[in-house]
């Protein structure tokens, strides 16, 4: 379990996060949503520990991130996968290389055995037939599909992604979607997305946090963002007239 | 920055591959162009001295001495030194620069992997071993550069020319040259990756740090080599 209690994050005497608290299970899809400059990125950055807080704990299966040493944190750091943005493939690496990466750095095993590795997560993103071929060659969403490769190449316990969705047509999307959400259920690790696409939420947000201004201002889950009668979650997440309908089409429903 | 630089890397194999690659990215793939221009620099230094020396109370094997020295002393670990801030330069704060705004670098620390020992260590120890051997060069081929200068324009006689290049030899000055060359290797590299390692923004921002990469690179190096030379030779 992650759990983070009152994070706080300031850039230049500016706060970005003002007291999160939250916690996020194993086996779960959990999604951060939210505005631009609401500070989801800054949230997910501090998880990954790539920005320190200011004050506040993010605590992994009882470990305190922000007390541990460089080497201790680096060791946690390999129990976590990332799917960035834009893939953050490395690009003067073939797509063999870049998810054979994290194995040459830090697993003990001969290249036979690297290889087979990597062929079972290329298989497990179905992936045919690129192992040679450099990330420039390949589309946005096998770009994604190999970033998710090479983050659940060491079997994290921990899986982070910045807007797996971002670029990329619907029905991609939902591959990416359905992708991330088996892997979480297969490997039971614990996933966090930080989502702008509304579609991801509903089909896969088994958790949801709703950041606004810094702080979370609503938490549930996929089934409960209908009924909610927050104003600030139903302005943001309901903006659209199609979402609307959809809402209000849930909500007769189940009346 | 140095500090996490001079850790010790966290995988010899990755770190060896990492390495080869640099000395090929670095250092073999500016063979050509460190080749052509001390071939031509040293047929125009040549030139231009047996242009200058027309005196006949001069004898003319000086311009074979005057250009072995200008050569070896300030042309080769120099001026090579500058081309290189340029080329090699722009390539590392260009590269490095690519990698932190496509998030290669935080993916790289995401991962555990102490980036700044990962990308930049193979690049100072490749420059450090590679470039006293491309200014070796560099000043052998000045020199043969000056000899074909005088074959092509008969300014002065090639028996000349070979006299003055064994003229007053003196080792120290290969010293001087090749220490100045490894300090400069390592302002070289480590100046260019620091600006690409630090950037923020998009591409633009990429595209100046290169620039504002070699301008302080090449006056550091312009700075250093007038303090070695006082203190090496002065």
């Amino acid at each position: 379990m992650i759990e983070v209690k009152n994070l706080y994050k300031e850039f230049n005497g500016v706060p970005v996060l003002k007291g999160i608290s939250t916690t996020f299970e194993k086996g779960k899809t959990n999604m951060i949503i939210g505005q631009s400059g609401s500070g989801k990125t800054v949230f997910l950055k501090c998880l990954l520990g790539l920005h320190t807080p200011e004050k506040g704990k993010i605590c992994f299966d009882g470990r305190i991130h922000t007390e541990l040493g460089i080497k201790q944190r680096r060791q946690l750091r390999q129990e976590m996968g990332m799917v960035f943005q834009g893939g953050a493939l490395f690009d003067s690496l073939t797509i063999e290389e870049n998810i054979m990466f994290p194995l040459k750095m830090f697993a003990n095993k001969s290249t036979s055995e690297m290889l087979d590795r990597v062929n079972i997560v290329l298989n497990r993103v179905n992936l045919e037939n690129v192992n040679k071929k450099f990330p420039a060659q390949l589309s946005g969403g096998m770009q994604k599909r190999v970033a998710i490769a090479r983050a659940i190449v060491m079997n994290p316990k921990y899986l982070f992604c910045d807007e797996p969705n971002s670029g990329l047509d619907p029905r991609t999307a939902t591959v990416i979607d359905n992708l991330i959400q088996e892997i979480t259920k297969e490997y039971q690790i614990i996933t966090i997305i930080n989502s702008h696409d509304m579609n991801s939420v509903m089909e896969i947000g088994e958790k949801i946090i709703f950041l606004k201004d810094g702080k979370n201002a609503w938490e549930g889950s996929n089934d409960e963002i209908f009924k909610t009668e927050n104003e600030a979650v139903v302005d943001f997440v309901y903006s659209s007239n199609l979402f609307k309908q959809v809402r209000e089409a849930h909500l007769s429903k189940t009346k | 920055m140095l500090r996490q630089v001079f850790r010790k890397p966290q995988k010899w194999s990755v770190f060896k591959e990492m390495l080869f690659r640099e000395i090929d990215d670095l250092g073999l793939k500016s063979l050509g162009i460190i080749m052509f221009i001390s071939f031509f620099v040293g047929g125009v230094v040549a030139i231009q001295t047996a242009l200058n020396v027309d005196s006949p109370f001069i004898p003319k094997y000086l311009i074979g001495f005057a250009t072995k020295r200008g050569i070896i002393l300030e042309f080769a670990p120099t001026f090579m030194s500058i081309i290189l801030a340029g080329k090699v330069g722009s390539y590392i704060t260009s590269s490095m620069g690519t990698m932190r705004v496509t998030e290669q670098i935080d993916a790289l620390e995401v991962m555990g992997i102490n980036s700044l020992n990962y990308l930049v260590l193979p690049k100072i120890l490749a420059a450090l071993f590679f470039y006293p051997l491309l200014i070796l060069l560099s000043m052998f081929l000045g020199i043969v550069g000056g000899y074909f200068a005088g074959l092509l324009t008969d300014l002065f006689f090639s028996v000349d020319y070979i006299y003055g290049i064994q003229l007053d030899f003196d080792p120290y000055y290969i010293k001087y040259a090749l220490t100045k060359t490894v300090v400069f290797a390592f302002v070289i590299t480590t100046i260019p990756a620091y600006h690409g390692f630090y950037v923020k923004g998009g591409s633009l921002e990429v595209g100046r740090a290169s620039t504002r990469a070699v301008v302080w690179t090449s006056i550091v190096i312009i700075l250093l080599n007038y303090f070695l030379t006082q203190m090496l030779l002065g």
